[in-house]
């Protein structure tokens, strides 16, 4: 409590007294070649019950620039100069043992996984309660009343229930809640939030996000939010900070920065944003196949599955319908949990339907079996969400790519080798790529193998099963933009799986919108968008981040 | 076991190493290579290496390391305490037991090697079928293994040594068929584990036979903790061979054999240390050289 009076008559008294001072800052970390310094001389200001976003791709050093303000950097890593003040105090040189005296106290953390950030074995309560009993906060009564209203305040229902709850008993949305709890329990001055909604659905995202806000308005408490998503951060933030490669390339107020950004790598960041770009991807019609009609014709779809014993059925999918037309792209959205990776799949025929209709460039995919399911392949080909799963560790490049000719009818090795080296310089990948071996290979390159792979036995439809939600914004719109020209060149049909509505904007001519498995909405993407015709479409498109700054300009 | 992933991440180093030394920095980065190997040699892995090669070399060549014959006694020359003469001593029938020693490794090796065969080809087999083929195959593959795991396997191996009739290699058979179901279960786990990875969905994806998938994708990226695990079996097989040695169901005297020899120096406890102490001795550093050389397997690959 007293922390929070001090933070009050600071902030009244003098204004400008930062809580969190950066000072060029410079973090590397031990490895196998040597010490590699990653974050280079960077500064920064957090003011009090001010929200600053740290923005960068993945290896940008952001989350080692946080990690080092916390005390928390891994083994191998290292604070090698710099000052850290917290609150004017230079804590940077400090030991493991004087920052657990301000850890959860004056500053605390909001991990980004909240799956792997809770114990498995002890219960909510106990959890949150740590660290109140940590810092002494009264008798063992009172934190316990705590615990409760803490639990209500970050918005847990029942939370008498939920504090004697298990973390595999909550939902991810909950679980974050949770570690916002024991990150407010003491009302510390600064916040620093890890990606802090990155492993949550968009509809979650932004209740969580609220909540913080929120927080943050009562208690005065500074945040500094680490995120990857520009989007996130325009809505959220007063400052923000652009990282790249180790060092700040630009900082400023939101507003400034997103207006008139002064570096070309935060200009690249905003145009390639789903959320924010303003320049869409050139969508021209490829011209239609003669003869047009439908790619994919799915009727009344229904998938169960059996859980647990016998008798207990669980309805994934209940009554999906949609059609695509040839060479169009057809976007599926939902949350976790609503089917459409179901959907996905049954149209690939991975899954045989409980019923329904699956009709795929005039083959009925339902009846498939055997030889003629193996046949229905060179149809149709899935690209899937995580490219460091989707390929064999063991194969090179090359094989990979090759593989699926050598599955149809056999060609001659130069003919085989030429075709993968032609459908290779078409997905945008170099020569030397061939023999190298997934691993030593960038997301958004193995990406790009996955796509050469599906593409090598000439499919008409591509399925593309969350192909570009693992991938950073940058990446992400190389290879939209990689896809968009595929479409026009081959004629391909896509259905787009995603549960990124802002990407789905961009992409996809019509869309379906599930929920439960039910399909609550459908049509041309800008019918849905303009005029959703379901309040969970509404919801979802309102979730998406980024809308507040495009409405202020 | 979380094998394909970890093998990903180190080869993903070694890589880095390799892709960010251009031309001309090569040279320099392969002396700091040399100087990093030469920090991170492990002196005991070294020394696992050494106890080794020397058990498989007495196994091999044993007339290089000693003159005297393992089955023939001199008289007059019994249970001599070690000596320059008997580096180890001899024992009640004067036959110097470095010589035997050194002799028994042949047969206490060879028994392992065949014990671990045994267990790797019919265990991984069965493993590997049960996991591709699932459904009923599995469970009644798996069932069968759970039935051979639930007899204690010393028992175990004394029936079967019983029922095939004594002899280092009944006794390996005998040893090789204890140790099936624990490959039959790990096989089964890697192949259970792979099959679900989104690559093999892929292969199928693109067309691929089960055959096929099985032959390029599943078996290579099951088998390297098979393997590994296979190296930790050879001391494990060292040591129960010679169990069944010690008890009588192994090698029959004179032919020198580890477990053999513990038994039979167990006689002249009191009066000769050396008979049962130097083979025990033998046999627990080959058991914790072959552990070790198998954990540095596990850490490479896993």
């Amino acid at each position: 409590m007293t922390t929070a009076i001090n933070i009050k008559s600071a902030s009244t008294n003098i204004v400008n007294l930062p809580v969190l001072e950066i000072s060029k800052l410079a973090v590397g970390y031990r490895g196998s070649e040597g010490f590699q310094r990653v974050v280079h001389e960077v500064s920064l200001l957090v003011r009090p019950g001010e929200v600053v976003a740290l923005v960068g791709e993945s290896g940008s050093g952001k989350t080692t620039t946080a990690q080092a303000v916390i005390g928390v950097l891994a083994e191998n890593g290292q604070l090698e100069s710099g000052v850290v003040r917290l609150n004017g105090t230079d804590i940077a040189g400090w030991s493991q043992k004087q920052l657990d005296t301000i850890r959860g106290r004056k500053i605390s953390l909001i991990p980004q996984d909240p799956t792997s950030s809770l114990n498995p074995v002890k219960t909510i309560g106990a959890q949150v309660a740590e660290v109140l009993q940590i810092h002494r906060q009264g008798s063992r009564a009172e934190i316990d009343a705590r615990v409760i209203e803490l639990l209500a305040r970050v918005g847990l229902s029942q939370p008498e229930l939920r504090a004697r709850q298990y973390p595999h008993e909550l939902s991810g949305g909950m679980r974050q809640r949770v570690l916002i709890a024991i990150a407010v329990a003491l009302r510390p001055a600064l916040i620093i939030a890890d990606e802090p909604t990155s492993a949550l659905d968009v509809t979650v995202q932004k209740r969580i996000l609220d909540l913080i806000d929120e927080l943050r308005r009562e208690y005065g408490t500074a945040v500094l939010l680490v995120t990857h998503d520009l989007g996130v951060a325009a809505d959220r933030a007063n400052h923000i900070v652009v990282l790249k490669g180790g060092r700040i390339h630009e900082q400023g107020p939101t507003a400034e920065v997103l207006a008139s950004p002064r570096s070309e790598y935060t200009r690249k960041l905003l145009a390639d944003a789903p959320s924010l770009g303003k320049a869409r991807i050139a969508r021209t019609r490829s011209p239609r196949v003669s003869g047009s009609d439908d790619a994919i014709v799915v009727g009344n779809l229904v998938q169960d599955f059996s859980i647990g014993g016998r008798r207990d059925v669980f309805r994934a999918v209940d009554g999906v319908s949609f059609t695509v037309q040839r060479g169009t792209t057809h976007a599926i959205v939902g949350e976790s949990g609503s089917g459409k990776t179901t959907t996905a799949r049954s149209i690939v025929g991975f899954q045989r339907p409980t019923s329904g209709r699956i009709i795929v460039e005039g083959i009925d995919v339902t009846n498939l079996r055997g030889e003629s399911l193996r046949r229905f392949r060179k149809t149709i080909q899935l690209v899937y969400q995580n490219p460091f799963a989707s390929l064999d560790p063991r194969q090179t490049i090359f094989q990979i790519v090759e593989e699926p000719l050598l599955n149809f009818d056999p060609l001659p090795r130069e003919d085989r080798a030429r075709k993968v080296q032609a459908i290779l310089e078409r997905v945008g990948l170099p020569q030397p790529v061939l023999t190298r071996r997934p691993h030593a290979l960038s997301g958004g390159q193995r990406q790009r193998v996955a796509i050469a792979r599906a593409l090598v036995l000439d499919p008409q439809v591509l399925v593309l099963d969350e192909a570009v939600s693992a991938l950073d914004v940058t990446v992400q719109a190389q290879i939209l933009a990689l896809l968009n020209e595929l479409q026009q060149a081959l004629g391909l049909t896509y259905l787009f799986i995603s549960h990124d509505l802002a990407v789905v904007r961009q992409i996809s001519d019509t869309v379906s919108v599930l929920h439960n498995g039910r399909q609550v909405d459908g049509g041309p993407v800008e019918d849905v968008f303009q005029r959703p015709g379901s309040a969970y479409t509404r919801e979802l498109i309102g979730a998406i981040p980024g809308q507040r700054n495009a409405d202020r300009h | 076991m979380t094998g394909l992933n970890t093998i990903g991440r180190s080869l993903l180093r070694d890589a880095g190493i390799l892709e960010t030394s251009s031309l001309g920095k090569r040279r320099a980065a392969s002396a700091t290579r040399w100087l990093k190997t030469i920090r991170s040699i492990q002196p005991g892995l070294v020394l696992s290496w050494f106890v080794m090669a020397v058990v498989v070399l007495w196994a091999l060549f044993p007339q290089w390391f000693t003159s005297y014959s393992a089955t023939v006694g001199v008289a007059r020359q019994q249970l001599r305490a070690p000596s320059a003469e008997h580096w180890l001593g001899t024992d009640a029938l004067g036959r110097d037991l470095l010589a035997r020693i050194i002799y028994g490794a042949g047969n206490s090796l060879s028994g392992a090697f065949v014990a671990v065969s045994v267990g790797l080809l019919v265990g991984t087999t069965l493993g590997i079928i049960a996991g591709s083929a699932r459904g009923r195959i599995d469970g009644a593959i798996m069932r069968g293994v759970d039935v051979l795991l639930s007899i204690p396997q010393l028992l175990l191996s004394l029936s079967i040594v019983i029922l095939l009739g004594f002899g280092i290699v009944n006794a390996a058979i005998a040893v090789g068929i204890t140790s099936i179901a624990s490959f039959a279960r790990l096989a089964r786990s890697e192949v259970v584990r792979v099959r679900a990875s989104d690559y093999v969905e892929a292969a199928f994806g693109s067309g691929g036979t089960f055959s096929r998938v099985l032959l390029r994708h599943i078996l290579p990226n099951s088998l390297t903790s098979v393997i590994a695990f296979a190296a930790l079996q050879l001391g494990w097989a060292i040591l129960t061979i010679s169990t069944l040695g010690f008890l009588g169901y192994g090698a029959p005297p004179p032919t020198p054999e580890w477990g053999l020899l513990i038994a039979e120096g167990r006689n002249y406890l009191a009066r000769a240390w050396w008979l049962t102490t130097v083979p025990g001795i033998v046999v627990i550093l080959v058991v914790l050289s072959a552990n070790r050389i198998s954990q540095s397997f596990g850490r490479a690959k896993t």
